[in-house]
């Protein structure tokens, strides 16, 4: 079983990544769980989704204590939510935000992390670029695609077009292919200087 | 031998009753083929309003419905007394569920029907909720409220006589003021119902802009007749309130019930009108205005006004009442006045 | 045809699906994205000779749905928690009339405090109305149960509560397979009511009924719910030849054959305690679960064979009776009391509010059974630090404030921002 957390604001459509997420598993003749931590409905409070991806029917129904895998959505949460409690050893992180793991104070943590399982993208900018809205949503699930390759880029555009239809649909597919390849580029690019260190 | 041919003077009017009335014109009540919708054999009261103006409206209803009617009834006096298992006096199909739902029933009735009919059901079936003041002004508020913001096609009906009477005669939003019930005593500063309380139903119907609310008491048969034949004719939420006296709860003689519904709109004490979507377009008139006294003397629950020391400060008020009824729905025939 | 979707719109598709005539609801969490689906259905057309309709408050929306139902309509609402509280005396008039209507209910607690989160209060407290209640493990079975429900219902004339686990399961996305309307069509025919306000033969539904015959009309009532443990696991079978799965039935045993211990509770923390078991059963340990799905009427002879073998059971429950213990547990007790079976039994009061259950918990909590090291009635990861603090406030002073705002300071100071 492969556990994604997600971590946001109200408003970034954290649910309906983990939503999506699930889809695009879906597609790919997976079992998946998508659900929300179950706060009040507020725009700019912090929320928490999950999605679990699996082979067999999947019955846990408690929320991700130890995920393989956490999107951060909004780096602000870093100084007041423990966005990193239960990550597996080595589980891959993606974080929204133009700043490196180091200069968000991160260095220490991800020491000896191995560098294909970080990556960050300006996921807002993105989303303001291609659908006009600072959503960041959709860029990093296409990242998380291109980090982790539990899922297709093929997948995620397929739950863009369950969850978004016309021109929304259309830019966000176009936000999460430009996303993908970044990330993608950006992991080569650790691994080939991982393989030379 | 010459013909000396009669003529009827009364041909035409009332006065001789429906025998000389065209057809079209006498009443449901004289009807060969009126249903009886509330037959013989319930255990209301002696001089029961409610009985009557239940009958007559019903009877009137299914007249204009050609019998295709069913009835959602409130918990109260009427379901009670029509209804002790294992027998029934209705002979319509006829619910009853709760005290404060009968609006929410019927809109559930009138829905299934919509469908019904959308599946080929012939019939057009109408449906008529009814209930007592305090089912309606009170516990029933919301649902009722609910039934007229969405339009419902339901006639709802409240038989009003000032009180939950079912219950041992206690106080309902609908009680007049100054009247006694057993939880408004007449004792203490203010004896019997406080003033400046009291919902008047019918304006808060009209307030909802409704195609057709109208208010009628079981003095005036044909005219309640005719108010519930008209709102028959309109589709959606309407509303008729029918004054029913009760002889228990009143402290009044029960035979007197049909004098009291008199002198209810006579003294302008209970207005008798007709509304269409949130606007007066009729008004019974009063021939002759009577002082209120003349309705509040004959009712016991009014009888701490009178005696050795008159409460003359609360007559006054309760003539004020009538007197603003009077103005605000119109109820004086000006020329004849 | 399989999807990947959210739980509440499985059941509206599966209302659907069932054809109905009449829908009424007020919305509350977390129910509203089921109402807001079918509404959606059924005002864009999907939804065929359907009216749906916009009610001003829970009260009304039963009523609606008597008065529908008592017109031959096939007649859907839903709510949880205060919404179901607010609409009790109307419950309770529909299954004394015998009306057999749907609802879902959106497991949620009941206030004060209030709280929006899954537990089972709210269809608990009406377990004595008469409404059949079944409770559903995943949203496969919440919508499987909504389409075995309505045939179960007129079958009988009572009316069905199907239940499913709010927030857990009504706003999880998760695989379903939706069944085809030919699917639903051969196995729930259009309803045939057992009385009905017409106007060809027109009857008075609603009498008063005195002491001279409310005790014999009584018992009927009772009568319906023997008849309902007959046929609630035929209509399982039925619908397993038709859509090809198990669903529903009175109960669900996994791995209790040869299981000394087995663990009882109902609704989708089931999922969470069978990977707890499977866990423990790789370790070696016997150890079984039993689903409970009909709840009302509660199946007690078949809960009785399925423990009967074991040496304890742990009743877990969404759940309590306060001053008392367990709801569940009582119900289980009173299956096997009696009868000569020699067993333990431990009740768990846990997920109240919508507290998680996880399987590190459960872990410790069965090897505990496991050792008969548990008290008799157990209150799940409950934090006696904050307990004791509040009841020290309340001794030392008379004004000692509203509890559930000192607690949540208590607690908030501490609190993990996870689910």
């Amino acid at each position: 079983m492969f556990e994604v957390r997600i971590h946001g604001r109200g408003g970034q459509g954290v649910v309906t990544a983990a939503e999506m997420l699930s889809i695009a598993a879906f597609e790919e003749a997976h079992h998946a769980q998508a659900f929300p931590s179950f706060g009040s409905e507020r725009t700019g409070a912090p929320v928490v989704a999950f999605c679990r991806i699996a082979e067999k029917e999947i019955r846990l129904r408690e929320p991700i204590m130890e995920p393989d895998a956490l999107i951060i959505q909004d780096p602000t949460l870093l100084q007041s939510v423990d966005v990193f409690s239960g990550l597996k050893k080595d589980g891959f992180i993606l974080i929204n935000t133009k700043s490196s793991f180091e200069e968000l104070g991160l260095a220490d943590y991800v020491r000896d992390w191995p560098a294909d399982r970080l990556c960050t993208l300006a996921a807002t900018d993105l989303g303001l670029k291609h659908v006009g809205r600072p959503m960041p949503n959709v860029p990093l699930l296409a990242g998380f695609a291109a980090l982790s390759g539990v899922i297709k880029l093929e997948s995620v555009i397929m739950a863009i077009n369950a969850k978004f239809s016309g021109k929304v649909a259309a830019g966000n597919i176009a936000g999460a292919t430009e996303a993908f390849e970044l990330v993608r580029a950006r992991i080569e690019s650790a691994r080939k200087e991982a393989a030379h260190a | 031998m010459s013909f000396q041919p009669v003529k009827f003077y009364q041909t035409g009017t009332f006065t001789v009753g429906n025998r000389l009335l065209v057809p079209e014109e006498r009443s449901v009540q004289a009807n060969m083929e009126r249903t009886n919708s509330l037959n013989s054999g319930h255990r209301a009261c002696q001089g029961c309003g409610e009985a009557l103006g239940a009958r007559y409206a019903i009877d009137a209803a299914m007249h204009a419905t050609n019998n295709q009617l069913i009835a959602a009834n409130a918990t109260g006096c009427l379901e009670v007394f029509s209804t002790p298992y294992p027998e029934t006096s209705w002979q319509i199909p006829w619910m009853h569920s709760l005290f404060g739902n009968a609006p929410a029933v019927a809109t559930g009735i009138a829905a299934a029907i919509k469908i019904k009919r959308l599946k080929g059901l012939k019939d057009d079936v109408r449906v008529v909720a009814q209930g007592g003041d305090g089912g309606t002004t009170d516990i029933g508020f919301g649902c009722l409220s609910g039934m007229f913001e969405r339009n419902d096609d339901v006639l709802y009906i409240c038989y009003d006589n000032g009180g939950y009477m079912n219950t041992g005669v206690q106080r309902s939003s609908a009680t007049p003021p100054a009247a006694r019930t057993a939880t408004t005593m007449p004792v203490g500063q203010q004896p019997g119902n406080v003033f400046g309380q009291g919902k008047f139903m019918p304006a808060i119907a009209m307030a909802h802009e409704i195609p057709y609310v109208a208010t009628a008491t079981v003095a005036d048969l044909r005219d309640l007749e005719h108010k519930v034949k008209k709102a028959m004719t309109f589709r959606g939420a309407r509303y008729i309130q029918i004054l029913v006296p009760c002889p228990l709860g009143w402290g009044a003689a029960s035979q007197d019930t049909i004098k009291l519904s008199r002198l209810a709109k006579e003294t302008g004490t209970f207005p008798v009108f007709e509304a269409e979507y949130g606007e007066l377009t009729n008004s019974s008139k009063i021939r002759r205005v009577l002082p209120v006294e003349e309705y509040l003397r004959p009712q016991k629950r009014f009888a701490h006004l009178f005696g050795k020391t008159p409460a003359v400060a609360t007559l006054v008020r309760l003539q004020a009442l009538a007197d603003k009824n009077i103005r605000k729905y119109q109820l004086l025939d000006k020329e004849a006045n | 045809m399989l999807k990947q979707m959210e739980g509440s719109h499985a059941v509206a598709e599966a209302v659907a699906l069932c054809r109905p005539e009449v829908i009424c609801a007020y919305p509350i969490s977390p129910q509203t994205h089921i109402v807001e689906g079918v509404g959606e259905m059924v005002k864009a057309g999907k939804i065929v000779n359907c009216e749906f309709i916009n009610v001003e408050s829970e009260f009304a929306a039963m009523s609606v749905a008597i008065g529908s139902s008592a017109t031959g309509a096939r007649t859907y609402t839903a709510t949880a928690s205060q919404g179901l509280l607010f609409m009790v005396e109307a419950v309770y008039n529909a299954s004394g009339l015998g009306l057999p209507i749907v609802m879902t209910v959106a497991n949620r607690a009941i206030g004060a405090p209030i709280n929006i989160w899954n537990d089972h209060s709210d269809s608990i407290s009406q377990r004595d109305s008469g409404w059949i209640q079944l409770f559903a493990e995943t949203n496969q079975e919440a919508l499987d149960l909504h389409i075995q429900a309505f045939k179960l219902a007129e079958e009988l004339s009572l009316p069905v509560m199907v239940c499913m686990d709010g927030f857990i399961l009504t706003h999880a996305y998760e695989r379903v397979d939706i069944p085809t309307q030919e699917q639903v069509d051969a196995f729930l025919p259009s309803y045939e009511p057992r009385q009905v306000l017409d106007t060809h033969a027109p009857v008075s539904i609603g009498a008063m009924v005195g002491p001279e015959a409310f005790t014999e009309v009584r018992y009927l009532a009772h009568e319906k719910q023997m008849q309902a443990l007959d046929l609630i696991p035929k209509m399982s079978e039925e619908f397993k030849s038709i859509f090809g799965r198990d669903s529903g039935g009175l109960v669900r045993p996994y791995r209790t054959e040869d299981a000394e211990t087995i663990v009882i509770a109902m609704g989708s923390v089931l999922g969470t305690i069978k990977d707890t078991v499977d866990e423990m059963r790789d370790a070696g340990v016997k150890i079984g679960v039993l689903g409970i799905i009909s709840f009302r009427p509660f199946p007690l002879d078949a809960v009785r064979e399925a423990i009967r073998n074991a040496k304890r059971v742990v009743v877990l429950e969404k759940t309590f009776a306060v001053g008392i213990g367990g709801i569940l547990a009582t119900d289980v007790r009173t299956a096997f009391f009696g009868f000569g079976i020699q067993i333990e039994s431990y009740t768990v009061i846990a997920g109240l509010g919508g507290r998680p259950i996880t399987k590190a918990s459960l872990h410790e909590l069965f090897e505990k059974a496991g050792r008969d090291d548990l008290p008799r009635l157990t209150f799940l990861d409950l934090d006696w630090k904050v307990v004791n603090k509040q009841l020290e406030r309340e001794r030392k002073m008379r004004r000692s404030g509203p509890a559930a705002e000192n607690i949540l300071r208590d607690v908030s100071s501490t609190v993990a921002h996870l689910g």
